[in-house]
């Protein structure tokens, strides 16, 4: 190798970025300055991962829409090339296999057995008992004593209760469930840590599972265990591994949204003020988007490998490269919305990839859309004086989460200028 | 306006209904997308247009000419 060469090479390493990147101080809901910097000038670029390869990094939303649509894009996460979030994601991904980490055919298989469950009307049908859970978590508060961490007094238990409710899941075991699927979601989590939770979880749904055969009720595990496993067509160890999924996604997501969104709400005066107005379900419907849009807390990009060599904006991805997609940022571009870093509740923001895009986008989305319109709609206008205690400064926010939001988020309220109603 | 739905594509996301309900429904079974009408009148063509552009899977083609 000549001289000049391996100077070429130095430098490619240098200029290699990091990713993730960090936040800049005192701008918790904006993505990483770095990331930014990129979109502007290498939209699609290699980074370092934290096992020292590098994989690129695509930051236009354009991009990210066109390859997390092309079927040369893979979610193989046992792929060589595949670019694990750590090595405690990675250790889950590959042992404890679902459908979002499998292609087509069989991807499509697994998951068109659990899509009914989230199909428009039926989780439409669900917004009354969600109704239900998030005025009784309200009335708890209010009779409780002030300041409260809004975190574990509502905005975990709001999708714990849900998820539960939907799959059979006893509700009782969920500092149990919580405190596993948050091992399972933190970047940082060694991965012989990260195995034992799944395999806890996994072996507390099994034994759910064999419970649901014998007394089967009306919930999903029990159709699932009569369906799939009673048939063949799903093993009983495989359908819990695929329950842990929808467990664990099912509330950790959701909850940083409430907790993360009523924060950028009380950032936003203004926009708090009209939300809490209104009755509108066209208002409350563009808050979740828009909301979705703006915190995009998926914020670790969404991951896949190459299956063939692809030509995008003039670079060329190989096959066997690693592609992380920095949806975290595409929803901030300019070029798909018009002033990206205001949170405009009026505007249209539907298009955004806040779940994802093509054939792996959220499967729980409409669950997702409906808990939290339930939420938005009912939290503020029965708390109007909700504030937060302390300065913002002192939030802790996940950074190291896979899943961006606030560990925790005390508040309080005015006890008169209650509204007694939902 | 034409509209046409490929259900080998379809992932059951739902983003169709929820832009235009009254064009598009899901299988009760697996969430699987059906028309419910596939030559939408005038104003319903934005709000199709919408769902054909917001859905995950690409499995709606919109023929703007009849």
């Amino acid at each position: 190798m000549s001289r000049a060469m391996t100077n070429t090479t130095d430098q490619a390493l240098v200029d290699t970025p990091d990713y993730p990147m960090p936040r800049a101080a005192g701008c918790p809901f904006d993505p990483p300055p770095a990331l930014r910097a990129l979109q502007a000038q290498a939209p699609i670029t290699r980074v370092r991962l934290w096992d020292g390869s590098t994989p690129w990094l695509v930051t236009r939303y354009a991009d990210q829409r066109a390859l997390l649509a092309d079927p040369r894009i893979s979610s193989d996460t046992t792929a060589p090339g595949y670019p694990h979030i750590s090595a405690g994601v990675r250790e889950r991904r590959t042992q404890a296999r679902t459908f979002i980490s499998m292609d087509d055919p069989e991807h499509a298989r697994l998951r068109r057995m659990v899509t009914a469950t989230f199909a428009i009307k039926r989780v439409e049908a669900l917004r009354p008992a969600i109704q239900r859970i998030v005025d009784d978590l309200i009335d708890q508060m209010l009779a409780g004593p002030t300041p409260v961490d809004l975190v574990q007094a509502f905005a975990l238990p709001v999708p714990s209760l849900v998820i539960c409710h939907l799959l059979g899941v006893p509700y009782a075991d969920h500092d149990f469930f919580q405190r596993n699927s948050k091992l399972l979601i933190n970047r940082d989590t060694p991965p012989e840590v990260s195995r034992q939770a799944q395999a806890t979880l996994t072996d507390y749904l099994d034994r759910l599972i064999t419970d649901k055969l014998a007394h089967p009720a009306d919930d999903l595990l029990s159709r699932l265990a009569h369906e799939q496993v009673r048939t063949g067509e799903l093993t009983q160890r495989e359908l819990a591994v695929v329950a842990s999924l929808l467990l664990v996604a099912g509330h950790e997501t959701t909850a940083n949204m409430i907790a993360l969104g009523t924060l950028a709400l009380l950032q936003h005066p203004d926009q708090l003020a009209a939300l809490r107005a209104t009755t509108d379900p066209a208002l409350i419907r563009s808050t979740v988007e828009e909301l979705l849009r703006y915190l995009t807390i998926v914020h670790s990009g969404r991951r896949r490998v190459a299956l063939a060599d692809i030509e995008i904006d003039d670079q060329l991805i190989h096959a066997g490269d690693g592609v992380i997609l920095a949806t975290e940022v595409g929803n901030r571009d300019e070029q798909a919305f018009a002033d990206p870093d205001a949170l405009d509740l009026h505007r249209d923001a539907r298009a955004h990839v806040a779940f994802g895009f093509g054939v792996h986008q959220c499967l729980g989305q409409p669950l997702a859309r409906v808990e939290l319109q339930v939420v938005y709609g009912t939290l503020y206008r029965r708390i109007p004086t909700l504030r937060l205690v302390g300065d913002v400064a002192d939030i802790p926010f996940k950074h190291d989460g896979a899943v961006y939001g606030v560990y925790e988020l005390p508040v309080t309220w005015s006890t008169t200028h209650l509204s007694e109603t939902a | 306006m034409r509209v046409i739905a490929d259900q080998d594509k379809c992932v059951g996301s739902g983003q169709c209904v929820l832009a235009a309900a009254q064009v598009f429904d899901q299988r009760e079974e697996d969430g699987i997308v059906t028309l419910l009408i596939d030559n939408p009148p005038p104003e319903l063509h934005e709000a199709v247009r919408q769902a054909a552009a917001i859905c995950p899977a690409l499995a709606i083609t919109v023929l703007e000419e009849p």
